[in-house]
């Protein structure tokens, strides 16, 4: 049996909300696949769409950004200004041609441990039928 | 080239059971700029602290990645340890290897590799962070404190007997809250006005406490330790230096209004005074029923009339004051749920379906009865009553799912004090279960049952219809299952608890959050749960979850022992994780202005400009600016962009 992909998944996960999430799911033992490497960051606002490219010029099958939900974030509006801005982020990709499943945002609370593993977990599955990510990967 | 130091933790088997942490340290000494690795089994240890800060010192090194657990649990431990070797802090990053790594996978040869990404991360970053110093601010030593409800009075004594100055806020024209309205408190049945008066008078006359009641909070900047707040104090129309109690006004007064202190049960006139014992003790002029004020431009002026010391002036005008404080304590209690929703129980429709707080004014020595238990309808006695608890909470489908926790016992001491007033008359009681935890609590209810032959029956009432004079009460007793029908004279609602009007509107002033039923949110429901997830923000009473008296007043004196905890101090620390501007490459176009939702960004010579006290460190403004001209000091592009590289990479 040829051995499934594992895809590179690059996570910028919001220091409040989904890494707290995250670190819950990590304190109830929920698995999860390990194909996702996260970065911490203050507040999904900050995410650049810089990052997001830089993140598939380096290799990434797939790149998740996951912030407070819209209304509870940390800074108040933060995410707003994610959803806005990544929103075109993810039209820009499709545009030139990447898979859309290729970028995801999500929201996940300091309480939706189960919500996270579950994302990963269909984040993975959507990207395994579709193989590398070579559109926008240099090395 | 750098000199970083990596220690990676076993933490037991948390960590080495599912992450290869020999390799871990071998691969991470290969890296480009580690000139140290080592595992070890407890790096949070006193050991294990002590093996980082000799190595520190021993090999020179120049920053410190610890791969652990969450920074959540011990980045300050190995920052202080760092920090005692003689590094600068915020030159040690941690690299969650447990929470998001060991803990959620099960083979070693998945996690391992992770985690060394992970870890190699935390490298890059470490190497390009500057050494920073806290910001630090000084504190203004003054508290506000928003609800005179008990647990607001509470909170407000506390911080003025420590010392510190508090301006204790309340939206109504006296403090006092609901605990004012009740006739005696479960389980002692001790009288509620006469242990809450004393506490009141305690607040008019305490020299560090400014009382603003008829205000509300209008706006909140600031941060913890340097908030400015914006009163708007309502007009009372009523000089209250001047005001003799004389009572003369309310005679004249022409207008009738429903009394909120009675809760509708009887009526006030415009011109009145909330209770007997009010604090402050002077009369209000409500601008909205007396129809000089609103609707046309001539006030009747009988009050005015006569008024001997001249104390009402119908000129007085809406004021806004601003006030400095150090930390705020939110005690804004509770209301009951809208009865209008209870169709099904007849509320609105039929005058002798009273809910909790009704019934207590009927019960008050002080209420429209004199502390008689009389109809509504046609002042006699009822025989008959029945009392429904969980009316609104622990209903998922229709109402709220939780439990209003304070009802079962009230609805005891309802049913209880209607025996002690009515000898041969009969209560029941419908409930779902008897939540009685507390401190004599149990007693009590048994009390109601035993002694004062309250019958209590398990299950839910369907519907209240009147019939003959008579409400009709249809329910279930799930305990025999038979379907039961109670011929009431007066029913009484256990009405669910709700955080009270203007919650959500206030919590966006203060910019904290609100729970998923709409109560005030704590920032950790075990370890922090009188703080707010805004630093020097704290939570009181009711507004927080539903609680009783005893509680209310724990809560307020924990909120006020962490509000003392700041105001003590002369200076206070702020994370220095702030935006910086690079000017050279900033053209002020003023987009990172714009985004930062703490108005931390000013243009100043054409070029953006942090206030370093404001600025949190979210990086909106990072993500926003096309020229890479701001950037959050030690999560810069360039450290994102190499943490980047070195997760993906290899």
């Amino acid at each position: 049996m040829a051995e499934e992909f594992e895809p590179k998944i690059m996570a910028f996960i919001c220091k409040w909300c989904t890494s707290a999430g995250a670190d819950l799911a990590g304190v109830s033992r929920l698995e999860y696949p390990s194909n996702v490497i996260p970065i911490q960051v203050m507040c999904s606002g900050s995410v650049s769409p810089l990052y997001v490219f830089s993140a598939l010029s380096q290799g990434a099958d797939g790149v998740l950004v996951s912030g407070c939900h819209p209304g509870d974030c940390h800074y108040m509006k933060g995410n707003y200004y994610a959803r806005r801005r990544l929103a075109l982020v993810k039209k820009l990709l499709e545009y030139i041609g990447l898979e859309p499943e290729r970028f995801q945002m999500s929201w996940v609370s300091a309480t939706e441990g189960v919500k996270f593993t579950q994302i990963i977990k269909d984040l993975v599955k959507e990207l395994q039928p579709l193989g590398p990510q070579t559109k926008l990967r240099r090395n | 080239m750098k000199r970083t130091g990596v220690f990676i933790c076993h933490c037991g088997i948390n960590i080495a059971g599912t992450v290869d942490v020999k390799k871990v340290a071998a691969e991470l000494a290969k890296h480009p700029g580690v000139a140290h690795a080592e595992d070890y089994v407890y790096m949070c240890s006193d050991p294990g602290q002590n093996l980082i800060m000799k190595a520190i010192k021993e090999k020179k090194l120049d920053s410190v990645v610890v791969a652990c657990c969450s920074p959540n649990l011990h980045e300050t431990t190995f920052r202080n340890a760092s920090k005692a070797a003689g590094l600068n802090p915020y030159r040690c990053e941690i690299a969650n290897i447990r929470e998001q790594c060991s803990w959620v996978h099960r083979e070693m040869s998945k996690a391992t590799p992770k985690a060394i990404r992970i870890t190699r991360s935390a490298v890059e970053r470490v190497k390009r962070n500057e050494a920073l110093e806290a910001v630090s601010v000084p504190v203004t030593k003054r508290a506000m404190v928003i609800g005179g409800g008990i647990a607001g009075i509470q909170s407000a004594l506390d911080l003025a007997n420590a010392g510190f100055e508090v301006v204790l806020v309340e939206k109504s024209p006296s403090i006092g809250g609901h605990m004012s309205q009740l006739s005696e408190t479960f389980p002692t049945l001790d009288c509620s006005q006469c242990i809450l008066t004393p506490k009141m008078v305690e607040v008019s006359k305490h020299p560090k406490i400014k009382l603003m009641t008829y205000s509300e909070v209008q706006e909140v900047a600031g941060y913890v330790g340097n908030f400015k707040v914006k009163i708007l104090k309502k007009p009372t129309y009523v000089d209250a230096d001047k005001c003799t109690l004389c009572d003369e006004c309310t005679k004249v007064c022409p207008i009738v209004v429903p009394n909120e202190f009675d809760m509708g049960l009887t009526g006030r006139r415009a011109i009145y005074i909330p209770f007997p014992q009010a604090i402050p003790a002077t009369y209000t002029l409500d601008d909205k029923a007396c129809p000089g004020m609103f609707d046309t431009a001539i006030a009747c002026g009988k009050c005015a009339d006569v008024c001997k010391p001249k104390a009402i002036n119908f000129d007085m005008k809406p004021e806004i004051v601003e006030i400095d404080v150090g930390a705020i304590v939110v005690a804004t209690g509770y209301d009951l749920y809208d009865k209008a929703l209870m169709a099904e129980y007849g509320y609105g429709k039929y005058p002798d379906v009273l809910d909790g707080l009704q019934f207590e004014r009927l019960l008050s020595a002080s209420g429209p009865t004199r502390g008689r238990i009389l109809r509504p309808s046609d002042k006699k006695e009822p025989k008959e009553v029945v009392f429904i608890q969980c009316v609104g909470s622990r209903d998922p489908e229709l109402h709220w799912p939780y439990c209003s926790k304070i009802c079962c016992m009230y609805t005891a001491k309802h049913a209880m004090l209607y025996k002690h007033h009515v000898h041969d008359g009969q209560a029941y009681v419908f409930y779902i279960d008897i939540r009685s935890g507390g401190k004599s609590y149990e007693e009590f209810v048994h009390r109601a049952v035993e002694e004062d032959g309250v019958l209590y029956l398990r299950g839910k009432v369907s519907r209240v219809f009147e019939n003959n004079g008579k409400l009709i009460v249809w329910g279930v007793d799930t305990l025999t299952g038979k379907q039961v029908e109670i011929a009431a004279d007066m029913v009484v609602l256990a009405m669910a608890i709700r955080p009270s009007r203007g919650t959500e509107e206030l919590a966006k002033k203060l910019k904290i959050a609100l729970d998923k039923d709409g109560f005030l949110a704590e920032a950790h429901p075990k370890l922090r749960p009188v703080e707010s997830m805004t630093s020097g923000i704290f939570l009181a009473g009711a507004a927080q979850a539903p609680k009783d008296i005893p509680e209310a007043v724990g809560q307020a004196s924990g909120a006020s022992a962490k509000a003392i905890a700041i105001l003590s101090q002369d200076r206070l620390f702020h994370s220095p994780t702030v935006a910086k501007v690079l000017r050279n490459l900033c053209t002020g176009c003023a987009m990172c202005v714009n985004v930062c939702p703490y108005e931390a960004i000013s243009l100043r010579e054409g070029k953006a400009e942090v206030n370093e006290i404001l600025c949190e460190g979210c990086g909106t403004c990072s993500a926003t600016c096309l020229r890479n001209a701001i950037q959050v000091k030690n999560l810069t592009p360039l450290h994102v962009q190499e943490m980047i590289k070195a997760s993906l990479g290899g």
